[in-house]
């Protein structure tokens, strides 16, 4: 060893900053590492808005179309199943969507832009099962009074033809309304709102 | 124990008289992969005249679309002729077989091809088609001999003839070959197909690597980044070391 | 609060004192050159290995049906995936690059002799660890060359006689080389050969820092208890590990911080080189990547000519000098187990290159020069001259070995300096 006096000041700089360096390498070395856990640009494009054609819905009916894997309903309810949803808020655990469950457009009764259309997301909000379509009146064997509605079979969860759940089930939410527009009167695109990019 | 003496066997280069012998002369393909409008005019030529026997089953037309900037829509219209959605992989709809009994062997894919053949191969080989009668397609190939493979560019390059000059060689005069020229019938000039099928060696070596801009873009930073960490490893190590000795 | 952790984390298990002998109190020659540099690179990049191979397999599907296709997935689709791809297609060749050397500074510097050869017997053993790893991560992507480099270097077992034609079936799980075989392949390059390879590295470290580092002198930093007066020993505080077994020379420094330090810059160096090749020459010319392997593996049609990866080029030109079949095999394997046994061919006393006679000096660069002639002919196509000029260069790769025995036993070596020069 040299009797040189050990620059301490020197010293402690350049190890700071060497570590400081080092540690932007090392984040800099993460990024792809961290960036390719995101969906793949395969997974994007098949995650992309999806154009749905309405003008062959009949009323009651429901279309079942896939967006980012997951099933989604377009249900063209009559004016009677409109009526009827005002009836039997009573029973339900969120009749007025305060849960953000919906875009702003959809926080109504109706939870959709055009009344007569409901477009939701398909799975339970309790695990995750794909809920059954009940109509002209099989429903009243799950909720009396009730005509129409939808039933998870997986764990009995019940929804009024709004997605609305109702009480005394174990799903705890309404059902995911997705962002969407009209494009045209015939035209729905799913995954964006307008004005949205 | 026979397959490894056949398999040696076919390193001797003299038995090795695989597809497209590598002692062909080969013209330097000038590509530009900055070039979009060259890019552009290359998938052009692809889809028109290549995709209907050659898929490029590995990317999808909107990655295409969106490196070479071409509008979704616009890319849509114009360049995908199978009906399919933006997001799905170049396919088209030739069945392998059937492809395999028309042609000899079937067409092979060609996202790769660039990289396995080189820009320079591609660029020679689409250029040295010429009429050959014993051939069932009516051309031979002086990069690729015996290429099953119909001159699909025909209609743009003309009908290519080689072509013969008379030279005096060793005091007398000989037919000496002189390259490929069209009959002028085709659609370009022989400059401008030289240009066309350079746009579409562009696109294929775009088509290899999509991602080569954007890995050299970031190898730059990447480099710098380095340069500064060795100055400061270097001075800490020195300052370190300077009580040694 | 910070110490009252560490303290009771140091009760139940030695982090610190780990840390200490053999780190931060590990007493490492000072004159250790860049020679040095390249165990600590192979490590990183070991690690770099084992993080970029976790990482695609995330991706990656390992079946003939989708192999090619997922790799190009990865390329392409997933994000960034190209530079996780290129990280360990290069790493692949970078690991062999710094292991070729790190061997023969061990061969320069007598590193494998007494009483270090079981760390050069470890690091043979990485070694054809490597080689195995290597060359099953190479069939993954299915391309034509890992496909019919796979098909070659499986039928030299073929070579084997009596049991050989059922051990290729055996290790094909097929009749050909198939998915069958692709399956085994991944499970063996992604879980058993890294796991072999962390374990041997381990040992290569432990029994490295048992017997302590040798340097370019070759003499000795450790010396008998008592043996040195106090001016002599060394200044720095080093593990009583070794201060109570020996008396330690004024010669060395504490491996961290200083020869950390020294590597990291030879890490930025290497940094710089990886880079380069990574972000823009990622094919390196061929050599890292071969071109036909951009072709899907297509069992109908081999390419017109099969080249192993740079790093078995060597030994595969010593295979293809032989004009026998098992005998080039034999060959082969017998070029790789000499190397282990360096410790017993060399009967030298004396270790550094620098104080041993002239002919040594000269046997060690022309073996380096064989064994590079070797590499360049292994990945070429054999004209006539090669064929000839590979034979004597397989006769000269073993006259070395046969040459170190002979001179070594009375060699005329220099004298040794008593302490470390600079």
């Amino acid at each position: 060893m040299s009797n040189a006096p050990v620059d301490n000041n020197r010293r402690r700089f350049l190890t700071i900053a060497t570590s400081v360096v080092g540690a932007v390498g090392v984040a800099g070395a993460a990024v792809p590492f961290i960036a390719s856990w995101n969906p793949s640009a395969r997974a994007k494009a098949a995650g992309a808005d999806v154009e749905v054609d309405i003008s062959k819905v009949e009323p009651g009916q429901l279309l079942r179309v896939e967006w980012r894997s997951k099933p989604v309903w377009i249900v063209r309810r009559t004016p009677e199943i409109l009526e009827a949803l005002g009836k039997h808020e009573d029973q339900l655990r969120d009749p007025g969507s305060e849960e953000p469950q919906q875009p702003e457009f959809a926080k109504n009764r109706y939870r959709s832009m055009k009344e007569e259309y409901l477009v939701a997301v398909g799975i339970c909000t309790h695990l995750g099962c794909s809920p059954q379509h009940i109509k002209d009146g099989a429903f009243e064997e799950q909720v009396e009074g009730v005509r129409d509605g939808f039933y998870c079979p997986c764990h009995g969860s019940k929804f009024d033809m709004a997605g609305r759940v109702f009480q005394g089930v174990p799903a705890p939410l309404n059902l995911v309304i997705p962002p969407y527009q009209y494009l045209d009167d015939n035209l729905i695109l799913i995954g964006s709102e307008a004005g949205a990019a | 124990m026979k397959r490894l003496v056949v398999l040696l066997g076919l390193l001797l280069p003299s038995l090795a008289m695989a597809a497209g012998g590598s002692n062909v002369h080969l013209d330097h393909a000038a590509i530009d992969r900055t070039d979009k409008a060259s890019l552009q005019r290359g998938a052009a030529l692809y889809m028109n005249y290549c995709m209907g026997c050659h898929q490029t089953q590995y990317q999808r037309y909107q990655r295409t679309f969106e490196d070479l900037g071409i509008p979704l829509e616009l890319g849509q219209e114009n360049l995908q002729f199978s009906g399919e959605k933006v997001g799905e992989y170049m396919r088209n709809a030739m069945p392998t077989a059937s492809a395999a009994k028309w042609f000899g062997a079937a067409p092979p894919d060609l996202t790769l091809v660039a990289r396995v053949r080189g820009a320079d191969w591609i660029y020679t080989y689409l250029r040295s088609f010429y009429v050959d009668d014993s051939r069932p397609f009516g051309v031979n190939n002086k990069v690729f001999p015996e290429v099953g493979m119909p001159h699909v560019l025909q209609e743009l390059q003309g009908v290519p003839r080689e072509t013969h000059e008379e030279r005096m060689i060793d005091g007398e005069m000989q037919q000496v070959y002189a390259g490929i020229q069209s009959d002028g019938s085709g659609m370009l000039s022989p400059e401008e197909y030289d240009q066309a099928v350079l746009d579409l060696v562009n696109y294929l070596v775009y088509l290899g690597e999509p991602s080569r801009l954007e890995a050299e873009s970031i190898g730059r930073w990447a480099i710098i980044f380095v340069l500064v960490l060795f100055v400061f490893v270097y001075l800490l190590k020195k300052e370190y070391w300077r009580d040694v000795h | 609060m910070w110490q009252n952790l560490l303290d009771w984390i140091e009760y139940r298990i030695p982090m610190m004192r780990v840390a200490k002998m053999h780190a931060i109190e590990y007493p490492a020659p000072k004159n250790m050159n860049f020679w040095y540099v390249f165990g600590f690179l192979a490590t990183i990049v070991l690690v770099n290995q084992i993080v970029t191979g976790i990482w695609l397999t995330m991706s990656f599907e390992p079946s003939a049906e989708r192999a090619f296709a997922s790799v190009e997935y990865i390329m392409r689709e997933v994000e960034y995936g190209y530079i996780l791809r290129y990280m360990h297609s290069t790493g692949a060749s970078a690991f062999f690059i710094v292991v070729y050397l790190h061997m023969f500074r061990g061969m320069i510097y007598g590193s494998y002799q007494k009483p270090r050869e079981l760390i050069w017997l470890f690091g043979m053993f990485i070694y054809l660890a490597l080689m195995a790893e290597a060359f099953m991560g190479y069939v993954l992507p299915w391309g034509q060359m890992s496909y019919w480099g796979a098909q070659v270097i499986v039928s030299l077992f073929g070579a084997i006689p009596v049991i050989g034609e059922d051990l290729v079936i055996w290790i094909q799980g097929d009749y050909v080389i198939s998915g069958a075989t692709l399956n085994r392949f991944f499970a063996l390059h992604v879980i058993a050969l890294p796991l072999v390879l962390v374990i041997l590295v381990f040992l290569h470290i432990v029994a490295l820092h048992e017997v302590g580092s040798n340097n370019p002198d070759g003499v000795e930093v450790k010396r008998k208890k008592g043996s040195l007066k106090e001016e002599e020993k060394t200044k720095f505080k080093m593990h009583e590990y070794y201060t109570n077994k020996y008396d330690i020379v004024d010669d060395v420094v504490p491996f961290f911080p200083h020869i950390v330090l020294k590597d990291l810059v030879a890490f930025a160096v290497f940094l710089l080189g990886f880079c380069y090749i990574l972000f823009f020459k990622p094919e390196m010319g061929g050599y890292f990547l071969e071109a036909p392997n951009f072709e899907i593996a297509n069992p109908l049609k081999t390419p017109e000519h099969i080249f192993p990866v740079w790093y078995f080029t060597p030994f595969y030109a010593i295979l293809k000098a032989i004009p026998d079949k098992l005998f080039g095999v034999i060959a082969m394997f017998l070029a790789i187990i000499m190397l282990a046994l360096l410790p017993w061919v060399d009967r030298g006393k004396v270790r550094s290159w620098r104080y041993r006679c002239g002919l040594h000096k000269v046997n060690l660069l022309v073996f380096a020069a064989v064994f590079v002639f070797l590499g360049y002919l292994g990945g070429t196509p054999q004209a006539g001259w090669k064929v000839l000029a590979s034979q004597i260069a397989t006769i000269m790769y073993f006259a070395f070995f046969v040459l170190l025995w002979m001179y070594s036993k009375n060699e005329n070596t220099k004298p040794l300096p008593e302490r470390i020069t600079k």
